[in-house]
């Protein structure tokens, strides 16, 4: 893939242009189309080629922090989950943003999505698409249940409204990432913060897990599991498991990211669903932990980094500007689905066509609040997992428990 | 090679030729075999000797890929805290369960097929060999797949195919506990290597004089009688073999895990706590640490059965 593009992006220019590396998460083609036109804008300053990582972001990471700690000259440009640029920017991984770049890049982009790419206060990596989780629900239900849902709703109100009528209730209760998802989400809306005071060194670390806020948003995530809303396979549901029965007879209500529109959507082309399953999908904000409480949406995404051991450092922030462009921003966001960090693009008549609840998703992407911003997010979300799965255990000495563990296992006195 | 060359040494002596000269001979000898074997050596203690020697030198230190600079010395302090930690013996028992089921169960079912494989009618006998070998053929992590495919709640046929089984229902949530979990990863542990064991035993099988077996019929031996006390005797040592060869892999289990649970519900392995603390978490010294323990448990397991069942890896290759 890498060579054909070469082919097609460095076709006018002369041999001598430098190459830049593009380590991409996979998609459906969207960032080989942009490197493709930012090579070819450009105008034979530079070319970009891109590399495909593994699937799952943990897989990522691995091969990336791998390469790099080996000085690999190979990478340019990485396109990073939003958890991890602390840890690579600890690494002395990533190269400086240079003052204008970071002053354009983060013009008119979600606070949220600059937040997660800022530590020790310096930008560290690009905002290129961000994304947030919805409460989906189905609007025959939520009527049948007599549940307003132009108002916030809370996930009590949720479970109840959905045992009431026998549906299900889908969010993520898998061992994984979106388990971390879901708690910081209900903590951010409690009031809480997963990591109160985030220091150099792993001792100074301050959780924020033995709060009110955390034992009330622990209870909340015991509620949801142990309540006969939830699927049968509730420990072991994914996303995709989610969007699944979110298309089912059972479905009620559900939280995910925006992809399950855009899948119901292709299954309705290809035959496989019924027109009237999607237009009976609804969208509102995410749900909150209490009456009164803000709705705390995640935030997810992808950062743009350039390694610090890059030949073309120069060229490759020249690249990531063109890349991140609204333009280009828009168009990924039709074709692949990932909504964008900047809020102009929501604008966007072409976005408001193929989204209708692009303007959902812009305001939950307003109030959207990242997980825990760590150098030792791997560690973090490990000791979290091993204590918070499965869901339905969780209590409210969870919280202590994890503390501990977490302390121990970044002092180097426990495994993981 | 020792146990090929002795016939011909001991017909030389009754002819009284001088030691010096057999000495002279068998030292020639051994100096040919360095030399062949000697470029092999060299490549095999590049290749497995050296990474050993580096792991357990990481293993003394703190050391965090991501931070190299604040590498120290901690002795034996890694040890101490992997073996104070509840979590490698957690680990330890898990791989000792999905260790002794498979291949016990392994044994058993690889003996009947390898007697299939012997027994069968010559004109199908091709047919069924292949057919008993293609699990093995399977890349483990795609049969792992296709067995988590296959017990998945919302992609799996197995709760409505079997539905009929007492504690079986639609319902039912494979991947959700410990001693589920494990049930599955052990069925496609055992699918997937049985035909590994049977093929040694085949082997063992054909080794067994057929004179044995007309002597016993002749002694009027019924069929039970001749498996046990003249067929499985003769084939210890392939059967001995097939046990270590299956016992170390069935040790450093791996893929199964990683794909079905990815240790989720306590259903991690060693090796998988390997992994994860050198891999994911980057921490190479604590992660050294419990590769080298891995090894330690592994070359137990393989002197266990060597000094301990007398195996003797020669012998099954049929050279005495």
């Amino acid at each position: 893939m890498a060579s054909t593009l070469a082919a097609c992006g460095g076709g006018g220019s002369d041999s001598g242009t430098p190459t830049l590396t593009w380590y991409i998460n996979p998609d459906s083609g969207g960032q080989a189309t942009i490197a493709e036109r930012c090579s070819e804008d450009s105008d034979g300053a530079y070319r970009i080629e891109v590399a495909q990582l593994p699937r799952d972001s943990p897989a990522q990471r691995e091969q990336l922090i791998r390469r790099l700690a080996a000085n690999d000259e190979s990478i340019d440009l990485m396109s990073l989950d939003v958890v991890f640029p602390p840890e690579f920017a600890q690494a002395g991984f990533l190269a400086p943003v240079p003052e204008d770049v970071a002053q354009e890049v983060t013009e008119g982009v979600f606070q949220g999505a600059v937040d997660s790419a800022t530590w020790n206060d310096e930008l560290i990596a690009v905002p290129f698409w961000a994304n947030t989780q919805l409460l989906w629900y189905r609007k025959s239900v939520a009527e049948a249940a007599g549940l307003d849902m132009s108002q916030p709703v809370t996930w009590d109100q949720l479970i109840e409204a959905a045992e009431s009528q026998d549906k299900l209730l889908s969010a993520q209760g898998r061992r994984s990432e979106s388990l971390m998802v879901w708690f910081n989400a209900l903590l951010e809306s409690a009031g809480g913060q997963y990591i109160e005071e985030s220091g150099e060194s792993p001792e100074s670390i301050q959780f924020g897990l033995t709060t009110p806020e955390a034992k009330r948003a622990s209870e909340v995530m015991a509620a949801v599991a142990n309540s006969s809303a939830v699927g049968p396979g509730f420990t072991t549901a994914s996303e995709d498991t989610s969007a699944s029965e979110f298309e089912s007879d059972d479905a009620g209500f559900m939280v995910n990211w925006p992809f399950v529109y855009a899948q119901a959507q292709s299954k309705v082309e290809a035959g496989t669903l019924d027109q009237s399953v999607p237009d009976d999908y609804g969208w509102a904000l995410y749900p909150a932990v209490d009456e009164g409480t803000p709705s705390a949406p995640p935030l997810g995404g992808i950062d743009i980094a350039v390694s610090a051991f890059s030949r073309n450092v120069d060229l490759a922030y020249e690249a990531v500007t063109c890349i991140v462009q609204d333009e280009n921003q828009a168009e990924y966001m039709v074709t692949n689905g990932n909504p964008a960090s900047s809020i102009a693009v929501y604008d966007d008549p072409e976005v408001q066509e193929a989204y209708p609840m692009a303007d959902t998703i812009r305001e939950s992407l307003e109030l959207a609040a990242s997980r825990p911003l760590t150098a030792y997010y791997s560690e973090v979300l490990g000791c979290f997992l091993r204590e918070f799965h499965p869901p339905g255990s969780v209590n409210d000495q969870t919280g202590e428990r994890t503390e501990t563990l977490t302390q121990a296992v970044l002092t180097g006195e426990q495994l993981l | 090679m020792s146990q090929t060359t002795l016939p011909p040494v001991e017909k030389t002596q009754p002819v009284s030729a001088p030691g010096g000269s057999i000495s002279d001979r068998s030292r020639a000898e051994r100096k040919l075999g360095w030399m062949l074997a000697g470029p092999a050596f060299v490549v095999m203690l590049l290749v497995t000797a050296y990474p050993i020697v580096q792991a357990v030198y990481y293993s003394l230190f703190n050391y965090r890929l991501t931070d190299p600079e604040n590498r120290s010395f901690e002795g034996l302090g890694n040890y101490w805290v992997i073996l104070t930690d509840g979590v490698w013996w957690q680990s330890i028992l898990v791989t000792v369960i999905i260790t002794v089921v498979t291949v016990s169960v392994e044994l058993v079912a690889g003996f009947a097929l390898a007697l299939v494989m012997a027994k069968a009618l010559s004109s199908i006998r091709p047919v069924v060999r292949a057919a008993i070998l293609i699990p093995y053929a399977v890349i483990t992590v795609v049969s792992a797949f296709a067995w988590q495919f296959a017990f998945r709640i919302d992609t799996g046929f197995v709760n409505s195919w079997f539905a009929w089984l007492p504690g079986v229902s639609d319902t039912t949530d494979w991947f959700g506990g410990q001693a589920s979990s494990l049930f599955v990863i052990c069925l496609a542990e055992i699918w997937k290597t049985t035909p590994f064991i049977s093929l040694l035993l085949l082997a063992g099988l054909a080794q067994v004089p057929e004179v044995l077996q007309e002597a016993a019929k002749v002694d009027g031996a019924t069929w039970w009688q001749r498996m046990w006390r003249v067929t499985i005797p003769n084939m210890k040592a392939a059967i001995m073999v097939a046990l270590l060869f299956r016992t170390l892999d069935a040790f450093r289990v791996f893929d199964s895990i990683f794909i079905m649970t990815a240790g989720a519900n306590n259903t991690e392995s060693v090796s998988f706590l390997a992994y994860r603390q050198t891999i994911s978490r980057v921490e190479i010294g604590l992660g050294s640490a419990v590769s080298v323990l891995l090894f330690l448990a592994v070359v137990l397991i393989a002197f266990t059965f060597i000094k301990g069942f007398r195996v003797d890896l020669a012998q099954a290759r049929g050279e005495r």
